[in-house]
C-alpha cells in the first residue's frame, strides 16, 4: 500500500458525492443509495452544489463549454478527500479526460490531475479504496449485470460490483451473453443515430432476457434508462435498477421505467 | 479526388443496412468468429500486451523519423534493382501504375488484396485504359464481380452469404456447366481457384499492396492466407507494389514485432499462412520471380497528418480488430460508412483523406464504448481521435444546427447552478407528474429519436439536490 | 518540384524538421545498424528436443502435417509413403537444391521433375532455409535451388527441414539470413509459411487450399 500515489487514507474520509446529472434529475434514489453505502463504509458524505461534468459538450466537440464546466466541478470538489460518483461514465470523464482538457494550462492541469487522482466510481471506491468486501443488504432472486463501457474500459470496473453483489443475501448473479458489449446509449448518440442505437440496444435487450434473471443491474443511469426503455417497449418483462440501489438494500422505489403500481404486482 | 464516397449519406446507408435481412445475417458472422479467436490468441501469448506496447513504440519511432527511413528504404530498393516512384495523390499513383503497365505491354493485371488500390480506384482506371484488372483474393474477386467496395478491410465479402456468391459465379463463369453443383462453400472455392489459376498464369503485371516496407533491406512484405498475393507477385513479368508512406518500419526485427500482433489481432492466427518478404526483381541465381520490381509510394494526404493529433492513426496496421469489435459496425456493416475504410479506423482515417465536411458523420456515429481502442494492436486511441474530429467540426460550425442550439441551451443552464436547479426542479416535477401512471413515456416531444425505439423512463419527481437540501441541509431551498 | 521532393518536404514540414539534424540521422543509422530486438516470447526460448517438439506441435496447429526421419537418406521413402497414403500420383517436382538432389530418390519409384513450376504439378518438394519453433513456421529463400513457384502452385507442398535449422524465433532466422546474405541484404524472396493455403472469405468458413497448396507436409531430418 505504500506505493499509493496519495497520502494515507484518512480515518473518516470526507467524500464529495458527484451525483451526476441523470441521477440528480431522473433517479435521486440512486444518489441516496450511494450515500448510504458510503456512510456505512465510514465516510462523511457531502453533496456540494453541482450541475454537470461537461461530458455532453465534450463528446460533441465543444471544448470551450467543457472547460468552463470542468473548472466549476474542480472548484466545487477540490476540498474533499475523495470524489465518488454512482457512474463509471461521469467518474471516467473526470479521471480520464479532465487532465487532457487543460494540457496547455499548467495551473489548471495540476488541479485537474489532483481531482482525477481522487475521483472514483462508486463500487470501485468501495472495494479498491475502502476495502469493503460485503454489504448489509438482501435481495430476493437472480440478477444479471451489464458492464457499462466507460466504467469497464476507462476505470476497469468489472469485478468490484460483482464482488459486492455476491455478498447480498438472497441474490444470485447470472451472467448474460456479451455483458461487456455496449448497450447503444452513447449519450447524444442515442438520439442523433437513433436507428443504429435502437439496433444495438435491441441485441442487448435480447441478451438480458435470455439470461433469465428477473432483474438487470448496471452502474450507469444512461445505460439503464436505455435498456429499461427498450425492454419495456419490446415487452420483455425484466426489471431494471442501478446496482447501488440493490447494494444499499434500497429497492422500495419502482424499477426504472416502471410505475408504482407495476412494482406492487 | 479518389473513389466516390457516399459517406455524407451515412444515415440513409445505415437505415438501409439495418433493414437488409440478408446483410444482418451475414454480419452475425463478424460478431461470432473474430472476437473469440482474437481473445484466444491473445490469451495464449503471455507477452501479447508487451508486444502491443512494442508495436506502438516502433510505429511512433518510425513516424517521427519517416523522412529518413523513407530515404534509407528508397536507397535499398534501388540497390536491389528495383524502382521507387512517389505519388502525391491518387491520380498520380494511377498514372504511374498505368504507365508501368503500358511499358510492359500488359493486357491483364492480377491484383493482391490492397486497400490502397481501392483508395486510388486503380481498377476502374486500368479498365478505362483497356487493361483488365483481376482481383485474386477470393473475397476481393467476389466483390469485383459485383462491382462493390470491400465492406471489411480483411474480409472484403463479409457482407455476403454463399448463395449470393453462387449466383455471381453462375452469372460470370458462363463457360462452365450450368448444371454444376455449387451448394457448398468448398465448391465455390474450388471453382474460383480453377478460374483464377488461369488468370495468374496469363497475367503480365501483378499489383500487390504491402503490409510493411523495411528500410534496412528495401523489402516489401505482404501477409495473406490464400497465397494469392504470392502468385500475383512471382508469376508475372512485372511486380508493382503499391504502398502508402506509413507502411515503413526500420528493421526486420521491428517487423517481427508487428507481425506477432497483426495476425493474432486480425484472425486469431499465430501468424498468417504466408508472410512474404520481397526485395527487388529476380536475381541471376533465381529460376522464377518478376523481372521488374516497382514500388509506388503514395501520400494522398497522410504527410499532413504527421505532427497533428491524427499522427497516431498512421500507426494502423490494418488488422480489422477495431471493426470486429465495434457495435456500430456490427449493426450496419462496412458499406454504410460510404468509402474505402469502414469501422472505427475508417471513422478516423476517412475524414483525413476525403475531408471532414464529407465524412463528418463517421466520427460522430460512435457510442465511444472504447472496445476498439481496447483491442487495437498498436494502441491507437480511436475514440479520442473521433472526438478530435468532432471538435474540428464544432470549430468549423459543421455540427448540425439543432445539436449546436441544444448544446447552447444546456450549457447556459449548466453554467448557472441556481437557475439550473430551479429549471430542472420544475421540469422534472412536471415530467414525473405526467409519467406517474405508467412510469415511462412512449413518446416525448423533444426526444423523438429516443422514443422511436424505446420508452423514456419517467423521473422520480424531486431532484437529488432538492431532496438533499431538504433532508440534510435544512429547508433552505 | 518533383512528387518525391514535395512529399519529403511535406513530411518534414509536418514533423517540424529539416532532415539534416545530426541527432535524428544518428538515431536512424544506429537503429538500422544495430537492429535491436524487441519483446521475444518465452514460448520459443527452448532448445534441443524441446524446441523440435514445439516446432512440430505448432506445425500441426497450423493444420499442416509433420513427420520425422533419422537421416537425409530416409527422406525419399518418407515422401513416397506420404504420396501413397494420400492416393497421390508418384510424381514430384523439385529445384536444384544439392541437399535434395543427393538424396537416394532411385530407392523409390517417384518420377522426379526439376525446375520451377508452371502451374500443372500436383506435388513438389522444397528444402527450407529453416524452421521457427515459436509458430511452426517454415522459412524459405528463393533461388534456383528452391524456386518460389514450388511453394505456391502445386496442390501438395512437401518441405524438408533440418532439425539443426529449427530456430526458436524469427529474430534468430534473420541472424542466419544476415550471415548468409550480408547485413542489409536479402534474397529476392523470403517466404514464411505457416500451414496450408486457406480462405475464410465465404461466410467466414475456414476452407483449405484457396490458391496455394491444399496440403503442407513437413519432413524434419534429425541428423
Amino acid at each position: 500500500m505504500s506505493a499509493m500515489p496519495f497520502p494515507a487514507r484518512p480515518e473518516k474520509p470526507r467524500v464529495g458525492l458527484f451525483v451526476t446529472c441523470l441521477v440528480d434529475l431522473m433517479r435521486p434514489s440512486v444518489g441516496f443509495a450511494a450515500v448510504k453505502l458510503l456512510e456505512d463504509a465510514g465516510c462523511t458524505v457531502e453533496a456540494p452544489v453541482q450541475t454537470c461534468c461537461g461530458q455532453p459538450a465534450y463528446n460533441s466537440g465543444d471544448r470551450g463549454t467543457t472547460r468552463d464546466l470542468a473548472m466549476r466541478m474542480i472548484e466545487a470538489f477540490q476540498g474533499y478527500d475523495y470524489v465518488v460518483a454512482p457512474s463509471g461514465s461521469c467518474a471516467g470523464m473526470i479521471k480520464a479526460h479532465y487532465p487532457e482538457l487543460f494540457e496547455e494550462d499548467p495551473n489548471w492541469r495540476a488541479k485537474a490531475d489532483a481531482l482525477a487522482t481522487k475521483t472514483y466510481e462508486l463500487t470501485s471506491f468501495l472495494v479498491d479504496v475502502l476495502g469493503v468486501t460485503k454489504v448489509d443488504a438482501s435481495f430476493n432472486g437472480a440478477v444479471t449485470y451489464h458492464d457499462s463501457c466507460s466504467g469497464l474500459r476507462e476505470l476497469k470496473v468489472k469485478t468490484q460490483p460483482r464482488r459486492l453483489l455476491a455478498s447480498v443475501e438472497g441474490l444470485t448473479l447470472v451472467e448474460m451473453k456479451d455483458s461487456d458489449v455496449c448497450c447503444g446509449f452513447g449519450g447524444t448518440f442515442a438520439v442523433k443515430y437513433s436507428d443504429i442505437s435502437g439496433a444495438i440496444v435491441e441485441a442487448k435487450a435480447k441478451n438480458i432476457e435470455e439470461a433469465q434473471a428477473p432483474t438487470v443491474l448496471a452502474g450507469d443511469l444512461g445505460c439503464l434508462m436505455n435498456m429499461a426503455g427498450k425492454l419495456s417497449r419490446d415487452g420483455r418483462p425484466v426489471q431494471v435498477r442501478h446496482v447501488a440501489e440493490v447494494l444499499a438494500g434500497m429497492t422500495d422505489e419502482p424499477p426504472i421505467g416502471a410505475a408504482k403500481a407495476d412494482a406492487i404486482k | 479526388m479518389t473513389v466516390h464516397s457516399t459517406s455524407p449519406q451515412f444515415k440513409q446507408n445505415a437505415a438501409r443496412a439495418l433493414n437488409d435481412d440478408q446483410l444482418q445475417k451475414a454480419l452475425g458472422n463478424v460478431k461470432q468468429g473474430f472476437i473469440d479467436k482474437r481473445q484466444m490468441a491473445a490469451d495464449k501469448l503471455p507477452e501479447f500486451e508487451a508486444l502491443r506496447d512494442s508495436a506502438r513504440d516502433i510505429k511512433n519511432h518510425t513516424l517521427e523519423h519517416l523522412d529518413l527511413y523513407l530515404e534509407a528504404y528508397e536507397e535499398k530498393v534501388k540497390a536491389s534493382g528495383g524502382h521507387v516512384h512517389f505519388a502525391r495523390d491518387a491520380a498520380e499513383a494511377r498514372d504511374i501504375i498505368l504507365s508501368i503497365c503500358r511499358e510492359t505491354g500488359a493486357k491483364t493485371v492480377t491484383k493482391g488484396k490492397s486497400m490502397i488500390s481501392e483508395e486510388i480506384g486503380i481498377n476502374h482506371h486500368l479498365e478505362a485504359n483497356g487493361i483488365t484488372p483481376v482481383e485474386t483474393d477470393l473475397g476481393e474477386y467476389i466483390i469485383q464481380l459485383r462491382g462493390e467496395l470491400p465492406s471489411h478491410i480483411i474480409a472484403p465479402a463479409v457482407h455476403l452469404n454463399a448463395t449470393q456468391v453462387e449466383e455471381d459465379f453462375r452469372r460470370v463463369h458462363t463457360h462452365l456447366d450450368a448444371k454444376r453443383d455449387l451448394s457448398e462453400p468448398v465448391q465455390l472455392l474450388t471453382e474460383a481457384r480453377a478460374v483464377l489459376r488461369e488468370r495468374f498464369l496469363a497475367a503480365d503485371v501483378g499489383i500487390t499492396g504491402a503490409n510493411f516496407l523495411v528500410a534496412e533491406t528495401g523489402t516489401s512484405i505482404i501477409v495473406t492466407n490464400e497465397g494469392n498475393g504470392d502468385l500475383t507477385q512471382i508469376l508475372p513479368k512485372t511486380h508493382i507494389v503499391l504502398a502508402s508512406i506509413e507502411k515503413l518500419v526500420p528493421t526486420l526485427e521491428d517487423v517481427s514485432q508487428l507481425l506477432r500482433v497483426l495476425a493474432r489481432s486480425a484472425t486469431g492466427q499465430e501468424l498468417s499462412v504466408y508472410t512474404t518478404f520481397s526485395t527487388g526483381p529476380r536475381r541471376s541465381t533465381d529460376a522464377d520471380g518478376p523481372e521488374n520490381y516497382h514500388v509506388v509510394i503514395l501520400d494522398n494526404g497522410r504527410s499532413s497528418m504527421l505532427g497533428t493529433a491524427f499522427e497516431e492513426m498512421l500507426r494502423c496496421i490494418r488488422c480489422g480488430a477495431c471493426m470486429n469489435h465495434c457495435p456500430v459496425y456490427h449493426a450496419v456493416g462496412g458499406h454504410a460508412y460510404g468509402w474505402v475504410y469502414p469501422g472505427p479506423m475508417g471513422a478516423v482515417l476517412t475524414p483525413s483523406l476525403i475531408g471532414v465536411d464529407k465524412a463528418g458523420h463517421l466520427p460522430n456515429a460512435s457510442t465511444f464504448c472504447g472496445r476498439c481502442e481496447s483491442v487495437c494492436p498498436v494502441r491507437i486511441p480511436l475514440p479520442k481521435l473521433m472526438r478530435h474530429w468532432r471538435e474540428r467540426e464544432f470549430e468549423r460550425h459543421l455540427t448540425p444546427a439543432t445539436v449546436r442550439s441544444g448544446l447552447q441551451l444546456w450549457g447556459f443552464f449548466a453554467k448557472r447552478p441556481a437557475l439550473y436547479r430551479f429549471a430542472t426542479r420544475a421540469a422534472m416535477g412536471a415530467l414525473a407528474l405526467a409519467g406517474r401512471q405508467r412510469g415511462r413515456f412512449a413518446w416525448l416531444p423533444m426526444a423523438k429519436g429516443w422514443t422511436k425505439y424505446r420508452d423514456f423512463p419517467a423521473p422520480q419527481g424531486e431532484t437529488f439536490q432538492q431532496r438533499w437540501t431538504r433532508e440534510r441541509k435544512g429547508a433552505r431551498a | 518540384m518533383s512528387s518525391r521532393d514535395d512529399i519529403f518536404g511535406n513530411i518534414r514540414r509536418s514533423l517540424g524538421v529539416k532532415g539534416t539534424e545530426t541527432i535524428r540521422r544518428q538515431m536512424v543509422e544506429d537503429r538500422l545498424e544495430r537492429s535491436p530486438r524487441g519483446v521475444i516470447p518465452k514460448r520459443g526460448q527452448v532448445s534441443g528436443e524441446e524446441r523440435i517438439a514445439l516446432f512440430k506441435t505448432m506445425v500441426e496447429t497450423s493444420l499442416a502435417t509433420v513427420t520425422e526421419v533419422a537421416s537425409a537418406a530416409e527422406v525419399p521413402q518418407s515422401i513416397a509413403l506420404f504420396l501413397r497414403n494420400h492416393n497421390l500420383p508418384a510424381t514430384l517436382r523439385m529445384g536444384d537444391d544439392p541437399r535434395l538432389k543427393t538424396m537416394p530418390w532411385s530407392d523409390t519409384t517417384l518420377d522426379i521433375a526439376h525446375g520451377p513450376s508452371e502451374g500443372r504439378d500436383l506435388s513438389a518438394v522444397s528444402h527450407a532455409f529453416g524452421g521457427i519453433a515459436e509458430s511452426g513456421t517454415l522459412a524459405m529463400v528463393s533461388s534456383a535451388d528452391n524456386p518460389s513457384t514450388l511453394n505456391f502452385l502445386p496442390d501438395n507442398h512437401i518441405v524438408v527441414v533440418s532439425a539443426k535449422d529449427i530456430a526458436s524465433d524469427y529474430e534468430s532466422v534473420w541472424n542466419r539470413v544476415r550471415f548468409a546474405y550480408g547485413k542489409g541484404s536479402m534474397p529476392r524472396t523470403v517466404n514464411w509459411i505457416t500451414g496450408p493455403s486457406r480462405s475464410g472469405d465465404i461466410e467466414q468458413t475456414l476452407l483449405l487450399g484457396a490458391h496455394g497448396p491444399r496440403r503442407l507436409h513437413v519432413v524434419v531430418v534429425r541428423e
